[in-house]
């Protein structure tokens, strides 16, 4: 049995006594007896009386022993060195930001809806959109949604409620799982989700407002892209930002907060709406998750920004203080008008990115994004020295790029895997037909010069 | 006190002895940003140092760092640590939320899910090198089912709001299979506001049911709003008053009568572990909040998780892919054949599942039900303990939380429940849920949870009697915090969502800071 619960059976007995009770199970009279399990443990095998049909209780040792043999049958760290990306990337996570971010007042922290005993979230908060906008571009962030994916979601919601349009236009440079999820909801929602395609790796918008027919659907309220995009190519901003003038929908940039270090931001193109995942900034790997929903926007559409908003005020006593503000917006005041249903949200995640970023400040971003390129340049040369390596696409990349092999990808990722690599990721026909065959590889600061030499080699021989 | 348990020390449960709660205003970042600082160190790589400008296009290539502030690691650390000094925490002393699980996060479950071997895995790695990965998600899911008493479970929403959302776009593509165009779904007046939230985005169009003066469902009401453009009710049992719905199994059969569906929320799950399931009372589609029930800590407001458990019929639509167990022993990714589609961006929030995993696996069958008795013994002790001194809407057994009100005291002196959470804060403890479920006036909504002893229920309760009692002062509270009571209507009105944003001394700098950041960066 768990050893949680502090009540010793004395005490219980004493608690109920108060109460005028002398049993536990008198507490659940109100629960129909039909509806009732049997106080039992264990295994029941289905049939009457019913128990809670799951193993008793470990210790603590047992249970750090049994999660210790799942851990250790997954590949990681120099076992399976990676060179994979597609929205989560192998990045520094300093000591610093493990040792201050989770210490137990940001872990075991609720909601800051007290803001009196609350300023160390909600400060923390306000620093971290305040380093959000800075780096979109655009003025308000919010205080987080729950990944990359839902971030773009809740911008094609933004953008129809702005709009008045329920159509996206989405290139199909958009990480394709984040596509998939703006599908799944746009089901509930009945936005149209409208692919477009790429060519030669970056978006071929529809020419003129006449061709938005032969996309799909009506005018689109959204015009979606990825910069870099999910094939490391860099997108030409300012006509994304023309295609949506020409429809007067909202350009939404899904940004990659780490090529920010070096890169235009989204704002300065003039994105309405800028969205990302913010899992470089002090979040390992982790199977996927928890990561960050980075979500951005210009200050016309604050009424509709969704989620949490942290702003600076002042105590009764004048002194600065931090709260979370605009909660009209929010779902438990609107209910059914809410634009947005979000409440429990990735406020640990928002607080490591912020240490990450105060960490790495202004000079370690530029150099964080500068070593990303310069690893993912010299693995790119590295592999296209390869005999039958060729580019996926011509156009300049970043920190990740595609390219064809001369054996299908997955075969060389699962060859290359027994080699000690995870090489990158096949990628599939939801990019568009003639990328499905490519390997897309994305390459951190973690990557040294004689990693990459190794990979390039190991890669030689499988593709043999 | 002999008939009560002896007040003591009310070890882990108030903060009032801590060493926090510093007054002093902590600068920003970016006020003690200093130019030429640093606290980053990267690996040495020995690759060639190409300039910027060898890399990227002119035009895409920014001509200025992007300003983030410039500090020693000492700074950094020295900066967050003194703002933990300005947070409660659960570490720190009892949290009574009402509806929000703040119980204590047992340490070992930090430890599992900080494992390098889960920590370090590329949610793409092939599933035949992240075996440990998809036995545990799937042994999770499998629990889970087991604990609610459903068939096949997703874990990937990250947090009940999606978990809602998800079970409503289930409900949506099981009836649209069938043919069926229906249009509502009802939800009781005391429900939380995600779930009408939830309905919209889901396509539904939100109908409110009452609940009756025994503070549940009226039934009656119930029957009235069933038809054939009911796709379904959603409904959180026990309720948002802490009631158990008694009279669930009249109301699933009278919602399956009409095709609909129902959908519990489970927020409240806490209440009912290894004590009745949710598929017993008729349930179809359940979500559970593993922040609240199973001891993820809320992080400052996430992450949490929020997977969804379905009857046999509704499987098929799941989220996926789904890690299922081969005749081989291995695992694989399989999507279910009419899946619904991906609901994030990879598999869920992965470590919140492993925290989440080790709770259970600690607890077992006999833990969990014992969380579930203690629970409801600590919220029906506080109820016997306030009832003279807080009016008791519904004072009738209650199951994992209790919901009082000062309207008596407001009409004696004033005491509003706002005021109450305030002083409650000078007494070292966090503040109940307040005004919320709306149904009840000036409503404090307490949920001590299991892992707060009976001595802190009793400073607690003693603290409450002392407001009640000496209700002067209370519109000044709190005093001892590290700041006092803030401007949240100056908040709004004068929004500064970010330091750029502030007005500076000289206001036409300030505007055009307001005006156009995005021309600087």
């Amino acid at each position: 049995m768990g050893h949680f619960v502090p009540h010793t059976d004395a005490e219980i007995d004493v608690m109920l006594d108060f109460m005028g009770l002398s049993s536990l199970d008198e507490l659940f009279a109100v629960v129909p007896e039909a509806l009732r399990l049997a106080a039992g443990v264990g295994d029941s095998g289905g049939g009457e009386p019913r128990h809670l049909d799951i193993p008793d209780g470990l210790s603590e040792p047992d249970v750090a022993v049994a999660m210790e043999h799942l851990a250790a049958r997954n590949s990681v760290g120099p076992d399976l060195l990676c060179f994979a990306g597609g929205g989560a990337y192998d990045h520094e996570v300093p000591s610093t930001v493990r040792r201050v971010a989770m210490r137990s007042e940001f872990v075991t922290a609720y909601t800051p809806y007290q803001p009196e005993v609350a300023q160390g979230v909600l400060q923390t908060l306000f620093e971290y959109q305040t380093m959000l906008a800075r780096l979109t571009g655009v003025e308000i962030a919010n205080a987080s949604l729950y990944d990359g994916a839902s971030a773009c979601v809740e911008a094609v919601n933004l953008a129809a409620a702005a709009t008045g349009r329920p159509v996206a236009w989405v290139s199909r440079g958009v990480n394709p799982n984040w596509r998939e999820v703006m599908r799944t909801f746009a089901a509930g929602t009945g936005h149209e989700v409208v692919d477009v395609d790429l060519h030669d790796g970056v978006t071929r918008w529809p020419a003129g407002t006449t061709d938005s027919a032969t996309a799909g659907g009506g005018q689109p309220g959204a015009v979606v892209v990825q910069y870099p995009n999910y094939l490391g190519c860099l997108e030409d901003l300012a006509e994304a930002r023309r295609v949506a003038d020409d429809h007067g929908a909202l350009l939404v940039v899904a940004f990659d907060p780490v090529a920010a270090g070096l890169l235009h931001s989204p704002g300065s193109f003039g994105a309405d709406v800028v969205v990302g995942e913010g899992q470089p900034f002090g979040t390992p790997l982790s199977f996927g998750g928890p990561y960050l929903g980075l979500f951005a926007c210009r200050k016309e559409h604050v009424r509709r920004l969704p989620g949490r908003l942290v702003g600076e005020t002042v105590d009764t006593e004048g002194r600065r203080a931090y709260v979370t503000t605009l909660r009209t917006r929010e779902q438990d005041i609107r209910r059914e008008k809410a634009s947005s249903n979000v409440c429990t949200n990735q406020t640990l995640i928002a607080v490591c990115c912020a240490v990450q970023l105060a960490w790495l400040g202004t000079t370690g971003l530029q150099e964080l994004a500068l070593r990303c390129a310069r690893g993912a340049r010299y693995t790119r040369e590295a592999m296209l020295g390869l005999d039958g390596v060729e580019p996926l696409v011509g156009s300049p990349v970043f920190r990740e790029f595609a390219v064809h092999l001369p054996v299908p990808a997955d075969v060389a990722v699962e060859r290359m895997a027994e080699e000690g690599y995870l090489a990158g990721i096949a990628l599939g026909d939801d990019i568009g037909e003639e990328y499905g065959e490519g390997l897309l590889v994305a390459v951190t600061e973690r990557r040294t010069r004689d990693e990459i030499d190794a990979y390039a080699a190991a890669l030689e021989k499988v593709i043999r | 006190m002999t008939d009560r348990v002896a007040a003591g020390p009310a070890a882990g449960g108030k903060a009032t002895s801590a060493p926090i709660m510093g007054r002093d205003e902590e600068p920003t970042l970016f006020e003690l940003s200093s130019p030429g600082r640093r606290a980053w160190s990267f690996r040495t790589t020995n690759l060639p140092e190409w300039d910027a400008a060898d890399l990227v296009p002119a035009e895409h290539l920014r001509a200025e760092p992007a300003p983030i502030a410039e500090a020693s690691e000492r700074d950094v650390v020295a900066h967050f640590t003194r703002l933990t000094h300005r947070q409660y925490s659960v570490d720190l002393g009892a949290y009574p939320l009402g509806s929000c699980t703040m119980k204590y996060n047992p340490k070992l479950c930090d430890d599992a899910a900080s494992l390098s071997g889960l920590t370090g895995t590329h949610p793409a790695t092939p599933a035949h090198l992240s075996q440990g990965w998809l036995e545990l998600l799937a042994d999770l899911a499998d629990r889970l089912c087991r604990i609610t008493g459903m068939h096949d479970a997703t874990v990937q929403p990250a947090a009940g709001a999606a978990g809602e959302l998800t079970g409503l776009l289930l409900m949506r593509a099981w009836h649209a299979d069938a043919g069926r165009q229906r249009t509502k779904v009802i939800i009781p007046d005391s429900a939380h506001g995600t779930n009408p939230a939830s309905v919209t985005l889901g396509g539904y169009e939100t109908v409110t049911v009452p609940s009756d003066e025994r503070g549940c469902v009226d039934l009656a009401a119930l029957r009235e709003r069933l038809d054939e453009d009911v796709a379904g009710i959603m409904l959180t049992n026990p309720n948002t008053l802490g009631l158990f719905e008694e009279d669930i199994a009249e109301m699933a059969a009278a919602v399956h009568e009409v095709g609909g569906l129902l959908y519990y929320d489970g927020a409240n799950l806490n209440a009912i572990l290894g004590v009745t399931r949710p598929g017993d009372m008729g349930f179809d589609i359940v979500h559970m909040n593993l922040h609240k029930t199973f001891a993820v800590p809320h992080g400052g407001g996430g992450p949490g998780a929020g997977p969804v458990a379905v009857s046999e019929r509704l499987a098929p639509y799941l989220p996926g892919p789904l890690p299922v167990r081969g005749d081989d022993g291995a695992y694989q990714w399989v999507m279910p054949e009419r899946s619904i589609g991906r609901v994030h961006s990879w598999h869920g929030n992965s470590l919140a599942l492993a925290r989440a995993y080790s709770y259970i696996l600690a607890n077992g069958a006999d833990g969990l039900r014992r969380v579930a008795e203690v629970a409801v013994l600590n919220a029906n002790w506080l109820r016997h303990r306030l009832r003279d001194s807080y009016d008791v809407p519904f004072d009738r057994p209650n199951m994992h939380e209790l919901v009082v009100s000062t309207t008596s005291l407001k009409k004696a002196s004033g005491l509003r429940a706002l005021d109450v959470a305030k002083r409650l804060l000078e007494e070292g403890f966090h503040a109940p849920t307040v005004y919320f479920p709306l149904i009840v006036d000036e409503a404090l909504m307490i949920e001590p949870t299991e892992t707060e002893s009976p001595q802190t229920l009793e400073a607690l309760a003693q603290a409450l009697e002392r407001i009640a009692a000496s209700p002067e002062g209370a519109k000044e509270a709190p005093r001892t915090t590290p700041v006092g009571r803030v401007d949240e209507a100056r908040a709004a009105r004068q929004l500064i969502p970010t330091w750029d944003a502030r007005p500076l001394p000289t206001g036409d700098a300030a505007a055009e800071r307001i005006e156009a950041p995005s021309a600087r960066y």
